[in-house]
């Protein structure tokens, strides 16, 4: 699906990731867990193309292309969705609306026809009955005065109706009440098949429970400093970060 | 709206052709004699020449407006200009069988139709238009199916000639020729331009539009528009303009009155697309126009709704004199500024009688190196009880290049009035841009639909087939101004 092979990217001057690795292979759930700072959010940015970011060094291969010679547009349209931490304001452009243009774009991209309108409705349907989300909701313009789980709700909505190949959820968990996560959760849990992978960043084991991974990795400084399996999560959750960074320091 | 959006393909000015029309024109410059030539064409009785004539001494003591705009051009040679460019032949057009073909060719490829397609039965959203091309009205559609229910709607000339008392009584009277210096010129030089009365209790039954088009080059297109609404009676009014693109700059000054009688209501609705200039600043049009309406009688209301994507420079302050108890005014306006262009635009509402209400939105869209400026004057006058309004003036600003200023003017002289002015100032969100491309839309679909979006409030207010289009220029005029 995606291998990431020492990724150096950062602003400026300013490095922040330090070599990344990753390979996510089709169906797989990868959580990324990691300190405040330690570039997650970066490391989400970059791949989907943000054009602050320079990439210094490295290479990352999506479903065999060169990710990082695509404009952001394109990797879109390639099937990469990233769920964002701060999802943006659109005043005035209606859910419905912008998701009708998304996916026209896409489905061009691919050769396809618009899609007809009842389709569309339908899909429209079907997708906000996974995440549970109010049909007014859909409605209004494009996360305009949503509150901040109402926001992230809306993420996943988009990501059910653009059903791409891999997708990226920034910390779509935070800011979440119990049952906004677990009916979020089922939502991912409801579209993973073993053609779409997930990459979870998140800081708490909680979401872990609902979307279970199959590997864990944390990040620190700019790289993966440790991965394993779901029970990862746990020590992290019970431990902290501490001991992680420390072991990082001796070896430095 | 995504299909709209694919329509777009060409940053170019699509409109900046020009036709093979054989035309008659007068020669370059202005005097009293180019006046009476004018007049003489047109065959106009004496009243109105010396209408023209008195306006035109009072245009010579005054002096050409520079300081308070926030506007910046070379001094106007107003003997360089060409003030009567007509098409040929002058004769009378009894079917459209006699109109130059060239001439339809030109109304075809501004997708105007002038045939008068049939109605079907149940369907009445066709659209009566006004062609005037240059300074003459050329073509007049659906004038038999409303003259059924009394609405005059002919060009300017013809009802100089046919309703002479309806002129008489209402030309001048919302803007006087003494109002301001291109009012005055526009009074002397004016050549045609849409007249419509609206009888009492009559509402019309279709869109009425004026398509207004200077081709001749070196020409000032100087139109005058007169719409009148009698108690009761409703309209709602369409005018849309292009030019050819030329290096040199066009001037255009016209002058629209309106008139709202007693429970009237009249919305008029602009899409305004003069060639704008090139993308560094040659050419283009002046677009120095007094658009001013009177809610004379009680319970009136009269909605101006414009979208300014054209012109070099555009000085436009379509204004309402709420003179009637409990009239309504509103003005709702986007204005698209690109490369080189310059806008000083907005509003006066002039509240006079009692209960009366103005809304002002405004939503100015700044690109490039172009200037985009709002400039609005809300009057509560004393003895005007209980007047409201409204205000919200919002700029949007793409590159750091370009620039958005605010200009309210409020002044009260009663107490009770509530006066609310709300402003905000944006930059188009690298965020909001980066969202969109996460989703798979260009730069150039991204900014439209943000545009567009900004603009909703407005678009909105428009008829169906203006909004369609309007959405199209907006996201037209502003191709390449991101990224
Ligand atoms: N646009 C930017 N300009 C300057 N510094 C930045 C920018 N984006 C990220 N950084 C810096 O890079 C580092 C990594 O930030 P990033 O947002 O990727 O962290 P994160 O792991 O997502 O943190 P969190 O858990 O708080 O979301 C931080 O030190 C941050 O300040
Ligand atoms: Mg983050």
């Amino acid at each position: 699906m995606i291998s990431i092979n020492n990724l150096k990217a950062g602003i400026g001057d300013k490095e922040i990731l330090k070599g990344f690795n990753l390979n996510v292979k089709p169906g797989e759930v990868h959580a990324i867990m990691g300190p405040n700072g330690s570039g997650k959010s970066t490391l989400a940015n970059v791949l989907a193309g943000k054009e602050d970011y320079t990439v210094t060094d490295g290479s990352v291969t999506f479903n065999g292309k060169d990710l990082l010679d695509m404009s952001p547009e394109d990797r879109a349209r390639e099937g990469l969705f990233l769920a964002f931490q701060y999802p943006v304001e659109i005043p005035g452009v209606s859910n419905i609306n912008f998701l009708k243009t998304c996916l026209s774009e896409i489905r061009a991209y691919k050769g396809l026809p618009p899609i007809e309108a009842k389709d569309f409705l339908k899909m429209v349907k079907e997708k906000q009955a996974l995440v549970e989300l109010q049909g007014s909701l859909a409605n209004r313009s494009v996360n305009e005065g949503f509150s901040g789980g109402e926001k992230k709700r809306n993420e996943i909505f988009q990501m059910a109706m653009l059903e791409p190949s891999l997708a990226i959820l920034d910390e779509t968990d935070s800011g979440l009440d119990i049952d906004a996560l677990r009916i979020v959760a089922n939502g991912v849990n409801k579209l993973r098949d073993k053609n779409r992978s997930f990459v979870v960043i998140t800081h708490y084991q909680r979401l872990l429970d609902y979307i279970v991974p199959d590997f864990v990795h944390v990040m620190y400084n700019g790289q993966i400093v440790k991965s394993g399996p779901k029970e990862l999560a746990l020590e992290l959750e019970e431990k902290g970060y501490d001991w992680i960074k420390k072991e990082e320091e001796q070896v430095i | 709206m995504s299909d709209i959006l694919e329509e777009i393909t060409s940053s170019e000015y699509k409109y900046g052709f020009t036709s093979n029309i054989e035309m008659e024109t007068a020669p370059k410059g202005l005097s009293e004699d180019i006046i009476r030539f004018i007049s003489q064409k047109k065959n106009e009785p004496d009243w109105m020449l010396e209408f023209r004539l008195q306006a035109f001494r009072k245009w010579q003591t005054m002096e050409e407006p520079k300081h308070w705009a926030h506007l910046n051009y070379p001094k106007i040679d107003f003997q360089d200009i060409i003030y009567y460019a007509a098409p040929k032949p002058k004769k009378k057009l009894n079917s459209l069988d006699e109109v130059d073909p060239e001439l339809l060719k030109t109304f075809e490829k501004l997708g105007i139709s002038l045939e008068e397609q049939k109605r079907l039965s149940g369907v009445e959203s066709t659209i009566a238009v006004d062609a005037v091309i240059d300074s003459v009205s050329v073509k007049t559609t659906f004038k038999e199916v409303l003259a059924e229910k009394g609405i005059i709607f002919c060009s300017f000339s013809e009802a100089v000639h046919e309703h002479p008392e309806l002129v008489k009584k209402y030309m001048g009277s919302v803007v006087p020729y003494t109002d301001n210096y291109y009012a005055a010129l526009n009074s002397a030089v004016f050549t045609d331009g849409s007249f419509c009365y609206i009888p009492k209790g009559v509402r019309c039954p279709m869109e009425l539009s004026t398509y207004f088009r200077i081709n001749t080059s070196g020409t000032g297109q100087f139109e005058r528009t007169l719409i009148i609404a009698d108690e009761g009676g409703y309209a709602s009014y369409l005018e849309g303009c292009t030019a050819p693109s030329r290096d040199e700059n066009q001037l255009h000054a016209a002058v629209v009155e309106i008139i709202v009688h007693e429970n009237a209501e009249i919305k008029y609705s602009t899409v305004q697309n003069w060639y704008p200039g090139d993308k560094d600043g040659k050419g283009g049009v002046y677009n120095f126009v007094t658009k001013r309406g009177i809610c004379f009688g009680d319970n009136s209301k009269l909605s101006w709704t414009q979208v300014e994507t054209g012109s070099a420079i555009t000085w436009k302050y379509p204004s309402v004199i709420l003179k009637g108890n409990n009239s309504v005014g509103e003005f709702y306006s986007v204005a698209v500024t690109n490369n080189y262009q310059q806008a000083d635009t907005g509003t006066k509402m002039i509240h006079l009688g009692s209960n009366t209400r103005s809304t002002i939105v405004s939503k100015g869209i700044s690109a490039g190196f172009s200037n985009n400026s709002y400039r609005g004057l809300v009057r509560i006058g004393k003895g005007a009880k209980n007047a409201r309004n409204f205000s919200q003036c919002d700029s949007l600003l793409m590159g750091d290049k370009c620039g958005a200023h605010t200009f309210p003017y409020i002044e009260i002289k009663d107490k009770s009035a509530i006066v609310e002015h709300e402003a905000t100032t944006s930059k188009i969100g690298e965020d909001q841009l980066f969202y969109c491309k996460q989703r798979g839309l260009d730069t150039e679909k991204a900014v439209a639909l943000i545009v567009n979006g900004y603009c909703k409030e407005v678009l909105n207010k428009l008829p169906m087939e203006f909004a369609v289009e309007a959405q199209k220029l907006l996201a037209v005029s502003l191709e390449g101004s991101v990224g």
